[in-house]
């Protein structure tokens, strides 16, 4: 296994979008009423490779939205499709790596034993396995902590460790909810850019759910903006900003980026525009 | 977070340490200073209030001096030529007794960890059992133990006979079952959500989960729940031994020394030190397993 080559469908990416969310709701049940629709006919297609941030105040979804990605909720009604195959089934196939908001690493394991974690419970061989974690800690360049315990890491080492943890098995597609939302502007800024080099890197499609506009829009190729009570997509903006490996510091003060920003900015604060026609929805807008 | 460096940590953890002993070896000079300026201030015939003795008589028969009850451990049992050392007698009642109740302990905590795993497992099965298992608790052993011996003498396999140990064994592990049943679950049921979503996510199923996740997670809760089962098996031990009427251990030593308080009032002490040694011997062999288990307990709050 290699960074740079995932190995999960490799001849996917030219054929099958990564994720196909066809009509999607999610209603929870509640003990009085209707219950609360979470989701309301969502539909949203990743391309292989893309970078897709889903934004939108809470109780927009988006976070409903990635677990259904992952296998981790049912929808009440509608598909998803990961590499043309049911969510659960790619799931079961370890088709996506995942981090979530809390880096989530097992205190008791040392930082390459988090790592290897998945790589393990899979049954990779040792020497495979110690070959890769090498590479993966190199990666998020932790190397001189691989003996370390998470309580010794800061919360930004303990989150690139998360995220290492999620690449471990090569996956074409990354899941991630809100991975830097307990970091610092600072730790989160660096962070983002080695999220950047790091896809750039693996070539991995990912889904990105955040709360910071900024974060949205220097990461991603297309930013989804929900709204929320139900959960929709208002609109979806091509960002635009060029290929990852091309994106750096000064990207920040780039025109393309202040214009992305703005945009995003103005579609999220149309919640508060009532009336407005619903025919946006779920629709790309460009 | 802050981070501490390895000697940083050392030097602290050393010396909450010793602050640990100091104070526990004050408490216990403690009480026996209380016992010793009490029985020397106190009235002769103790503190009474109308006809309510509210503090005991201060003779040397009532509370005999630290003294006198340390010596009496180096004598001999009883006048005869043959007789042992009072310490020796009770060290080996103290074994025996030990012995029967790391048996109740082991048995005690492996119905605790399945009766746990089945109620992790299976929600009905924790809405069926959980209750049963607090309601046990209150069953006095008095009251169980004739029960458990005359059931116990009907069972005849072969080779195999109940012997009386087996009972006070089993009356042991009834209490020792207890607080690892809840300990565990509670210990079983603690990682967070997150990482049983990552397992979920990893799709492993619920024996690997429970393995590199539940068990790992469940150890801080586990410990102290050892630690009272551990506790409770001697306690167990020694009132089974008693009710029972088993010879050899510590329980019979209690009821047998007692009855010289009269004319040795130093004698009925040996057996009860005998039980807080044994006691403590198995408290301190949780606290070694619990010293194999460090890397499960990190973050854990030092306590």
């Amino acid at each position: 296994m290699s960074i740079t080559a995932p190995t999960n469908n490799p001849d996917a990416r030219t054929t099958t979008s990564a994720v196909t969310v066809d009509g999607v709701s999610r209603v929870f049940a509640a003990r009085k009423g209707d219950g609360v629709t979470a989701l309301d006919s969502v539909s949203l297609t990743v391309a292989p490779g893309e970078f897709v941030s889903l934004i939108g105040p809470s109780g927009c979804g988006k976070s409903t939205l990635l677990r259904l990605i992952a296998d981790l909720d049912m929808p009440t009604s509608g598909s998803i499709e990961v590499f043309g195959k049911p969510a659960r089934q790619a799931r079961i196939d370890q088709d996506y790596g995942i981090a979530f908001q809390q880096a989530g690493l097992l205190p008791w394991r040392t930082v390459a034993g988090n790592i290897e974690l998945p790589l393990e419970l899979h049954g990779l061989g040792k020497v495979a396995r110690r070959a890769r974690v090498a590479e993966l800690i190199e990666l998020v360049g932790l190397s001189d902590f691989a003996r370390h315990y998470p309580d010794q890491l800061s919360g930004g080492m303990q989150q690139r460790v998360a995220i290492a943890r999620s690449l471990a098995e090569s996956p074409s597609l990354l899941l991630m909810d809100e991975p830097f939302g307990a970091l610092d502007e600072m730790t989160r800024e660096r962070m983002q850019n080695e999220l950047v080099r790091i896809c750039a890197e693996t070539k991995a499609a990912v889904v990105f759910v955040t709360h910071s506009i900024p974060e949205a829009v220097f990461l991603s190729d297309r930013v989804v903006v929900m709204s929320p009570r139900p959960g929709r997509i208002r609109s979806i903006v091509d960002v635009g900003l060029g290929d990852m490996s091309n994106r750096g510091e000064d990207l920040r003060e780039d025109e393309n980026f202040f214009r992305g920003l703005s945009q995003v900015r103005d579609l999220l604060h149309g919640d508060e525009s009532a009336g407005r026609p619903p025919g946006a929805r779920g629709v790309e807008t460009r | 977070m802050t981070q501490l460096s390895p000697a940083h940590r050392a030097r602290f953890g050393l010396s909450a340490r010793w602050r640990g002993t100091i104070f526990g070896v004050l408490g216990v000079v403690t009480i026996a200073l209380i016992w010793e300026l009490y029985k020397f201030l106190g009235p002769a015939d103790g503190v009474i209030i109308g006809t309510l003795t509210v503090l005991p008589r201060t003779s040397d028969l009532a509370m005999p001096h630290l003294a006198t009850m340390l010596a009496r451990l180096f004598e001999p049992v009883t006048g005869a030529a043959i007789a042992v050392p009072l310490w020796q007698a009770v060290a080996e009642a103290s074994l025996f007794t030990l012995g029967i109740a790391s048996v109740g302990w082991l048995v005690g905590v492996t119905v605790g960890m399945i009766l746990a795993l089945l109620m992790q497992r299976f929600r009905l099965v924790e809405s069926m059992i959980l209750p049963w298992i607090i309601l046990s608790q209150t069953v006095p052993l008095i009251a169980i133990a004739p029960l458990v011996r005359r059931w116990g003498a009907q069972i005849n396999i072969g080779e195999f006979s109940w012997e009386s140990w087996m009972s006070v064994a089993l009356i042991a592990s009834y209490l020792a079952f207890f607080p690892v049943s809840i300990g565990a679950l509670r210990g079983l049921g603690a990682p967070d959500a997150n990482h049983v979503d990552l397992m979920r996510c990893y799709s492993v199923g619920w024996w690997k989960t429970l393995w590199r996740l539940r068990l790992p997670a469940s150890v801080s809760y586990l410990l102290p729940a050892l630690r009272l089962a551990a506790v409770s098996a001697v306690i167990g031990s020694v009132v089974a031994e008693v009710s029972i009427g088993l010879r050899g251990g510590i329980g019979r030593l209690i009821v047998e020394y007692a009855g010289s308080s009269g004319g040795d009032p130093g004698k009925p002490w040996a057996p009860i030190f005998g039980s807080i040694l044994v006691g403590l011997v198995a408290a301190g062999f949780v606290g070694l397993i619990g010293l194999f288990l460090r890397r499960f307990r990190r973050g854990e709050s030092p306590a």
